[in-house]
């Protein structure tokens, strides 16, 4: 039923409807609408057999999760930025033993300095953590991918990291049609897991492994993830039949048809980009654009793919390598290799600074002209900069 | 009651009241160690060293912990010598169900399994953290601090052998004021660690308001397995701080592993007691006292007290250590002949009356 | 459970690896000679008796006890005990009181009748034993329980020699020492009675295979003390012996008892019970240098016997004795000092040792008399094939006790030298006849359960030195194989509890000098089995469970109840926590073998 709600809410929601049964979250913002949302519903009883524990970290509610997740309750938990980082050490554990936790990232800048608006340095900086890293465009996918993170989770015992633009997504309010308990239940089945810390059946995990068989052990974790590639388009068509919408998959080309340049995006960005694709059209320009969704794995073949009738590509990011340039770019780059397709990065929308149509159309202008060089900060300040570093 | 062939009612055992076991014994007093059918939650094959009291005090707090909750229990482990030795790939020691997650995380994940395990209605089953004195009163304190203020459904047990052991013997906040560590090395004018700092995670506990907190040694496995019985029987967060010698840190003889805990007591270096909501209840009372020295000269960590020349004044300051321990829990108190387990409960396992000129305590 | 690759393991899969590699040395459990035991002179073992009391088996403790000793009842009041000398216990606080068990054991045992063996088989040959005494009664139950024919032949019109006639009523009543003679008769011993045996040789030749000379020393001997003739001076055995035959000799009010042994402190203590209001005993060095036992003599101050000490008694007359003070010198060995003092005494009695009337002997070939005793080698045979001496006919202290155990010790010889062929008395046999027909272990040891603290089942009976269930050989064992003796450093004195010993209650004073009633009680049940549980058990093990329960790796198997405990040695990593923590030093490290 759609409703006019607000981003961090309809996600709460959703995950309400995936019938979560451990949540351990500790508050940081852009996130806190969302756990607040979910932890009113538990004390109010409308989220049944279902435990809300507030720690007193993010360590400590990854950590949670990693142990209601072992006796098999099914497990969610929220963060974002700093908090993010706070839990790295546990990140790394929950993949590493394959525990198919669901959590969602309002993706937010890292300090210092600090700076609480978005961007997506937080679940870049995770990039190799071994999770599955989805970007919802919009609310609706924001929500949506919720209930497809379950079910790719659990089938992969992988964890999946649910990342929506903080306060652009989580605090803006829209119509977003909520999936309800009842069609979730259809879609997304118990909670098998694969190993489970029970008394009837007792299993040491966690082991210590040694040399023989540690890079045995990440190969398997390689392959479950490259399995991700087949499991998420499937798991995103199911969702459209059960829903009658589209969310999810590996990726969104938008007029990409004839398109002579193709921009790369993730997140709520894609809007924006959309509309000026749309003008851009309008004038005649062959602007088209790819929104990823999958980050993690990455879909080389199917990016190949989208890209592969584009003669320029722009890969716009929220986030920086600092001294190297693009993050999302490196990985273009490698399923571009041998294609031909120029590319270049435009960094753009860092801790929170708006991208505007007039900047990404100005900057689509420059692309389709040559003039953009391999590496763009969109909107930089010159004057600073330059003043900066001529004072070194 | 035990009674005699002629019907006449057992009244002391002076044989082995503090041992492992007694064929004398009424069978449903023995302890957990004493029976065939104990667990062995850590059985043979792990790759402690010789001696490890780590090891032993595992078995005996999770045994009893078994035997308390009918084999309805799990565990979560802090990272540290203990898992390490207990589960290299391909092998196991652990015989129950266990969980090994992070160095710093094991009062949270166990609070999460604790959480899973209401959420899934599977209210039979019990958890159990452990870790070790690094894993509890450094790098997890936060977690077990939060454990605690939240009052999780969480047994954790501490096996605190006074350093980080499993890296090579550094300083932890629980190491002792003198002792050498490879970080707190016996060089300098104040060799080994520093007096004046130290976590004393047990009061700690105790202020967090906690049903149960209780400390005990790997050398009194009755007041050890009367405890963890206790806190078995309890929900919210209960705290046991185990004192568990290592043969390789302290530099004792593998064989002196319970004798070097017994002294730790017995001088009142390392105070035995219990406490309920924040108030003690029991402690346990010092049976034959000794100096410190004594418990100090069997350990290698404290061999630059007695070499190249004696430090009297040292000495003396982890003598005004025991001493205020002995004061602040009234460890010299009433000796009683048979204490076979805290004060407070364990009366039962002393049969009433007494023979002639056997003193009882008071229950 | 489609559990993760090497994350996730399959729970105790750690057996696949064998720890026990790393050690050098390894645990054995052994079975050492408890001091008690070793202390014994009539060859008890009180620790396994003990054991059994511990657990109210009463009986089953008695049975074990008169395996060696036929008197339990007798010795719990008359054994000066030297198994509680050396007892362990006393250096934690106070020996155990053996003594007291066993007399809880012996008079629970007339209480309820129980019985002793009657052998089953018969070997069809004949043994004289001369004197029904200590040593006599001790050698015909072990030779009756070994099937042997016994008679006994003793001159008094009762039986029990020094049992009977030495040792006053106060102390051994005559009820006790009845039941527990009858008893052993009762197993088909032969006695004879009012039969003296003038000559040996006229005994052998009624057809007896061997025979064994036990008569005591009953003559009081008497150094000379000038008298008057008006002086009343006995002998102390004379009245004892009066005494015991219910004919009390007129001594006066005033009686002096010139001695130092017990025999002594007995005549002064029966003096008092026979209306002495003076009853005083003179004696020429210190409290210290006394032979008599230091409970005799407090129980005989207790009950106003005096002592006058490092005196000797110069001349007696008639209402007095002068006596002269002594000092010691530096050797401890008195010398006079010339300065004399008088004593009131209506009555002297010597107790200055008792001498043995050998005249049964005199002539025999081959036996030989020394300085009043018969000379004997170490299987207490005299220098003539087949005759047999023990007791206090032979050179050795001259106590019920030691009685007892050289009848243990004549039984144990007697039936070797009866199962060699041809035994002829007088005879001695060719060496290469000797028939396997009795070891030495089939006297006074364990037939039921070798097992020293009672394992009934599942362990077979074990050779001395190694320990009974693994037979592994006692580290320190002489070259007979004999374990040495457990010490208390070997102990882990901790896990004893507080224990202090259990008095045994004594007869009220007033009642004391009253009468011949027994001074010092019993120990009831509760108190019996308390005192049988202060037993450390030195140097074997009583199945505490600290070894089963201290290995941090799981390598001590506990076989149950009985049966003790195996070392796992594919995991034992060779720590010595089970050493250093077992209570009664019944495991040793040895070095790992390559």
């Amino acid at each position: 039923m759609l409703q006019q709600v607000e981003g961090s809410k309809a996600v709460a929601r959703a995950v309400a409807a995936c019938r979560p049964q451990v949540v351990c979250a500790y508050p940081i913002s852009p996130q806190t609408h969302i756990v607040e949302e979910i932890s009113r519903m538990v004390k109010a009883g409308e989220l049944p057999g279902c435990e809300y524990v507030n720690v007193e970290s993010e360590f400590a509610a990854m950590s949670g999760v990693i142990g209601s997740c072992a006796v098999g309750a099914r497990s969610y938990t929220a963060t974002a930025s700093q908090g993010l980082l706070f839990m790295v050490e546990a990140l790394y554990n929950v993949s590493g033993m394959g525990l198919p936790i669901v959590m969602t990232v309002a993706n937010r800048a890292i300090g210092a300095p600090i700076n609480i608006w978005n961007d997506h340095g937080d679940t870049m900086s995770q990039r190799d953590s071994g999770w599955l890293q989805l970007y919802a465009a919009d609310n609706q996918e924001a929500a949506d991918l919720h209930v497809q993170a379950f079910r790719i989770a659990e089938e992969l015992s992988v964890p999946v990291m649910v990342c929506m633009d903080g306060f652009v997504l989580t605090h803006a309010t829209e119509a977003v049609d909520v999936p309800d308990v009842g069609s979730v239940d259809a879609f997304l089945p118990p909670f098998v897991p694969r190993q489970v810390l029970d008394p009837d059946a007792p299993v040491s995990i966690g082991a210590m492994v040694g040399p023989e068989a540690f890079t045995e052990v990440r190969y398997l974790a390689h392959r479950r993830q490259l399995d991700a590639l087949t499991v998420i388009p499937r798991v995103a068509n199911e969702f459209a039949q059960h829903f009658g919408r589209t969310s999810g998959g590996l990726l969104h080309p938008y007029r990409t048809e004839g398109a002579d340049l193709v921009v790369v995006a993730l997140g709520s960005v894609l809007g924006t980009l959309q509309d000026v694709v749309d003008a851009q059209r309008s004038q005649g320009v062959a602007v088209g654009a790819v929104g990823l969704t999958s980050f993690r794995p990455f879909p080389y073949d199917a990016v190949r793919t989208a890209l592969a009738g584009a003669h320029r590509v722009v890969v716009l990011e929220r986030a920086l390598a600092v001294g190297v340039g693009g993050i999302v770019a490196a990985d273009v780059r490698t399923a571009l290799v041998g294609t031909g397709v120029e590319q270049v990065t435009v960094v753009a929308g860092l801790g929170g600074r708006p991208i505007t149509t007039a900047s990404l159309g100005a900057m689509i202008g420059d692309a389709v002209a040559g003039r953009l060089p391999e590496l763009t900060f969109l909107d930089l300040d010159h004057a600073v900069v330059d003043r900066e570093l001529g004072r070194i | 009651m035990a009674t005699t062939s002629l019907g006449m009612p057992v009244k002391f055992y002076q044989v082995g009241s503090f041992a492992v076991g007694n064929r004398l014994v009424d069978p449903a007093l023995r302890s957990v160690q004493s029976g065939q059918e104990r667990a062995n939650a850590l059985t043979s094959g792990h790759r402690a060293c010789q001696g490890c009291g780590e090891a032993l005090g595992a078995r005996y707090v999770l045994d009893a912990a078994m035997r308390a909750s009918q084999g309805r229990m799990v565990t979560v482990n802090a990272t540290g010598c203990l898992e390490v030795f207990s589960t290299p790939y391909p092998e196991t020691s652990w015989r129950v169900a266990w969980l090994h997650s992070l160095f710093g995380n094991a009062p949270a994940v166990a609070t999460g399994v604790a959480a899973g395990l209401r959420a899934l209605g599977r209210d039979d089953v019990t958890v159990v953290a452990q870790g070790g004195d690094g894993g509890t009163v450094d790098i997890g304190f936060g977690a077990l601090s939060g454990m605690f203020e939240r009052n999780d459904d969480v047994l954790y047990v501490c096996y605190d052998n006074g350093g980080y052991m499993n890296t090579g013997i550094q300083r932890s906040g629980a190491t002792p004021p003198a002792a050498r560590t490879m970080t707190t090395q016996a060089v300098g004018a104040e060799p080994g660690n520093v007096f004046g700092q130290g976590k004393d995670v047990p009061r700690i506990a105790m202020a967090h308001d906690v049903p149960y907190v209780a400390t005990a040694t790997v050398a009194d496995l009755r007041d050890l397995e009367a405890k963890v019985t206790h806190a078995m029987s309890l929900r919210g967060s209960r705290y046991l701080h185990v004192l568990v010698p290592c043969p390789l840190g302290w530099g004792t003889a593998s064989s002196d592993t319970v004798k070097v805990a017994r002294l730790a007591t017995e001088s009142g270096f390392f105070p035995v007691f219990e406490a309920e909501h924040g108030v003690v209840t029991a402690v346990r009372h010092i049976r034959h006292r000794v100096p410190v020295e004594e418990y100090l000269r069997l350990q290698g960590r404290y061999a630059h007290l007695f070499r190249p020349e004696r430090r009297d004044d040292v000495i003396a300051r982890l003598q005004a250590i025991a001493d205020r321990n002995i004061e602040r829990y009234g460890l010299a108190g009433p000796v009683a002949a048979l204490e076979v387990g805290p004060v407070g409960r364990a009366g039962a396992l002393i049969e009433e009356g007494a023979a002639p000129g056997a003193r009882v305590r008071e229950v | 459970m489609d559990k993760p690759f090497a994350i996730t393991l399959d729970v105790g899969s750690s057996l696949a690896n064998h720890t026990g590699a790393w050690r050098v040395e390894r645990p054995v459990y052994v079975e050492l000679e408890p001091p008690c035991a070793h202390a014994c002179p009539a060859g008890e073992n009180p620790q396994r008796w003990l054991y059994a009391a511990e657990e109210g088996a009463y009986e089953q403790a008695w049975r074990r006890l008169v395996e060696a000793n036929p008197f339990p009842a007798v010795m719990g009041r008359v054994c000066y005990h030297p198994c509680q000398t050396a007892c362990n216990r006393g250096f934690l606080d106070e020996a155990v009181g053996i003594n007291a068990v066993e007399r809880f054991l012996g008079d629970l045992a007339i209480e309820r009748g129980w019985a002793l063996p009657v052998p089953e088989v018969t070997s069809g040959r004949r043994v004289l034993v001369v004197g029904a005494g200590p040593t006599g009664l001790s050698a015909a139950y072990h030779l009756r329980r070994l099937g042997h024919d016994v008679t006994v032949r003793d001159a008094q019109t009762a039986p029990g020699g020094m049992m009977r006639y030495g040792i006053p009523a106060y102390r051994l009543p005559r009820t006790v020492l009845d039941a527990e003679i009858d008893r052993l008769v009762a197993t088909g011993v032969h006695l004879e009675l009012g039969a003296r045996v003038g000559d040996v040789l006229d005994a052998e030749r009624e057809g007896f295979d061997a025979a064994l000379l036990a008569v005591g020393a009953q003559l009081g001997k008497r150094a000379y003390v000038p008298a008057g003739e008006a002086a009343r001076v006995l002998d102390a055995v004379t009245m004892l012996h009066d005494v015991a035959e219910g004919e009390a000799p007129h001594l006066g009010r005033r009686v002096v008892v010139y001695g130092g042994g017990n025999t002594a402190v007995d005549a002064a203590r029966t003096a008092k019970r026979l209306g002495a209001t003076d009853s005083v005993i003179v004696y020429r060095r210190t409290r210290d240098r006394m032979p008599a036992h230091d409970s005799e003599v407090a129980e005989a101050i207790e009950e106003g016997v005096r002592v006058t000490w490092l005196s000797t008694i110069r001349h007696a007359s008639a209402g007095r004795v002068l006596i002269e003070r002594m000092v010691l010198d530096e050797t401890g060995f008195p010398q006079p000092t010339g300065e004399l003092e008088e004593l009131e005494a209506d009555s002297l009695v010597l107790a200055l040792g008792q001498e043995t009337d050998l005249s049964l002997v005199e002539g025999v070939p081959g036996v030989s008399v020394v300085d009043g005793v018969i000379e004997v080698d170490d299987d207490l045979m005299t220098g003539r094939p087949g005759l047999f001496a023990g007791g206090d006919v032979v050179p050795a202290e001259r106590t019920v006790t030691v009685g007892i155990g050289h009848g243990t010790r004549a039984a144990r010889a007697i039936h070797a030298w009866l199962g060699r062929a041809d035994v002829r008395p007088g005879v001695a046999p060719d060496a290469d006849t000797a028939a396997d027909v009795g070891t030495a272990s089939d006297v006074g040891a364990a037939p039921d359960d070798g097992v020293g603290s009672g394992g009934d089942e599942g362990a077979e009976p074990g050779q001395l030195g190694a320990h009974p269930l693994t037979g592994a050989q006692v580290p320190g064992a002489d070259a007979a194989g004999n374990p040495p003796v457990a010490t208390f450093d070997q102990l882990n004195p901790w896990y004893f509890a507080d224990a202090p010993h259990a008095v045994r209650p004594r007869l009220e004073h007033a009642r004391r000098t009253s009468g011949f009633e027994e001074v010092v009680q019993g120990l009831d049940v509760t108190t019996a089995q308390y005192e049988a549980r202060r037993c450390m058990s030195c140097g074997s093990c009583f199945e505490c469970d600290n070894c089963y329960g201290v290995c941090p790796d799981n390598a001590v198997t506990k076989l149950g109840p009985g049966a003790r405990f195996r070392f796992d040695y594919d995991y034992c990593k060779g720590c010595g926590l089970c050493v250093q923590e077992c209570p009664s030093g019944s495991i040793l490290m040895v070095p790992e073998v390559p």
